[in-house]
This record gives C-alpha cells, structure tokens and sequence, in this order.
C-alpha cells in the first residue's frame, strides 16, 4: 500500500513541477507548484517525517505560494509566449544541465558502484534513554531536543537571518526620497 | 514500505533538474524564483529520505533550517522583484539588461 503512495505522490510531485515550469501563465505555474509542495509533503509522511510534512504545507504552500501568488496577480505580469527554447543558448543549457542529471543518475544508481541499498530501519514514537535525543523518531520532541542541544548555534543564528531579512525587506520596499509621487 | 533509499533519491534529482530546466528556459523573473524553490525542496526531499534510512535526526533538522531560510530568502526576493518592477516595469528578464548597454 504505501509503495504505491509512494508511487503516486512521487508522480505526482514530478508532474506538477514539470507543469509549472512549462505552464506560459505564471498563476496557473503557482497554483502546480502548490500541489507540488503537498504531493512533496506526502513523500515526508511516507518516510515519518510528520513534522516536517506539517511544517512543509503550512510554510511552503501556505505562506510562501500566498506571497507569490499575491506579488503575480500584483504585477500582472504578461504571459509567455509558451515557445521556450527559441533562442540556441537555453537550448544547449538545458541539454548540458540534463545531460549532467543523467550521468549523475546513471553513475549512483548502475554499474559497480552504486549506493547500498539500505533496509528501512524500525522507528521509536519517543525517544528513550539517555543520549538517544539525537536519534529519529517520528515525535516533535526530537526536534526540540536537537535544537536546543547539538543545533543551538545555527538554531541562534537563523533567528538572526530572519531578523534581518525583516528589516531588509523593510527597507528595500521602502519609497525613497526622491522616487516620491513618480 | 519496501521502497529504498535509491527510489527518493531519484526523485530528488529528476525534481532539481526540473528546476534547473525551469531557471534555464524561463524569462519570466518570478517563474524563475519558483523554480529556484523547486531546486531547494528537491534537496529536502534528499535529506529526509537520507535521515529516515540512516536513523539520524540531523537531515530532518537541516530541511528545518532550510524551509526557515527559504521563507526570508522568498520574502527579500519578492520585495527586491517588486522594487524592480517599479522601477523598470518589466520582470522578463530580457528586458533587465542596462549593465550591457
């Protein structure tokens, strides 16, 4: 059952994501990359990954698509003319980018040194013992346990970041002086 | 579930190649910048599936700190898309070349 969810979702994901990137209309791209987002969401609760999956719909296809969707409809931006690969230097960056998927794809997974191919390993609802904190379980305790022990530095800094991309957006969207009544 | 490793990490990759595809043969400035999601959401999908098969928490903390920074990074580039617009009325990026001329 969950391979073929596995299955679906991954298609899923793949397919929108294609459809966003080929779609002239730049709203109906955002609207792909929503069920992109989700499908993905899907994928982290196949692997347990509960609370990321949470994090994933209410960040990334909430907050993050609302913000695009509203800047799109905002500009009214003009839409594509759909005809992609007219111009030859698109086209060969796009045959050397997936040129170099393939063999990054052909080289990990056939021929003599591929990746192992890992059991699924049995996983705790709770972490317990002592110094078992930093091992995966599917609860939200775990992450507050990493992120108040081994990951206290990055967990500072990214407040940091934030703050400070805050006050930047402040002052980028900020009317100048001279711009006034242009 | 019997799907290993290998099968997310394929989807990880075809997801960034799409997203480089979409970076590539996009003109449209906000097209471009969802595609740029798209390739960072490729990586997480990598680092939640390499956490789960190796039992570690630090992949899923790492897609944390991602999805964190993804949301400031989304919110300064829309503000500097939308500073350019009113300056230059255009997001193709076609029309954003007046270091060339």
């Amino acid at each position: 059952m969950a391979d073929i969810l596995f299955y679906v979702f991954a298609a899923a994901t793949l397919i929108s994501a294609l459809l966003m990137v080929l779609s002239p209309n730049a709203v109906n791209g955002a609207i792909f990359m929503i069920v992109s987002f989700v499908s993905t969401a899907a994928l982290f609760v196949l692997l347990e990954a509960y609370f990321l999956a949470v994090i994933q719909i209410l960040v990334y296809a909430g907050a993050v698509m609302v913000l695009f969707l509203f800047i799109i409809m905002l500009l009214d931006v003009e839409r594509d003319d759909g005809n992609y690969l007219k111009d030859k230097l698109s086209l060969a960056a796009s045959i050397a980018g997936f040129s170099l998927v393939a063999i990054l794809i052909v080289s990990a997974f056939a021929g003599g040194q591929h990746l192992p191919e890992t059991a699924l390993l049995p996983v705790a609802e709770n972490p317990v013992g002592e110094g078992a904190g930093l091992e995966f379980t599917t609860s939200a305790k775990s992450f507050g346990y990493s992120l108040f022990t081994k990951y206290m530095l990055p967990f500072q800094v990214t407040g940091f970041l934030l703050l400070a991309a805050m006050i930047g957006v402040i002052v980028v969207s900020k009317k100048h002086e001279g711009e006034v009544g242009k | 579930m019997t799907v290993g490793l290998n099968a997310f990490l394929i989807v990880a990759g075809l997801l960034f190649a799409i997203g480089l595809l979409g970076v590539l043969i996009r003109k449209n400035t906000l097209v471009i910048y969802m595609s740029l999601e798209l390739m960072l959401n490729a990586v997480n999908v990598a680092l939640v599936a390499f956490s789960r098969y190796n039992g570690t928490m630090d992949g899923n903390l790492f897609v944390f700190f991602i999805i964190t920074v993804a949301a400031a990074e989304v919110a300064v580039g829309l503000a500097i898309i939308v500073a350019l617009f009113r300056k230059r009325q255009s997001v193709m990026v076609d029309n954003l070349n007046a270091l060339s001329r």
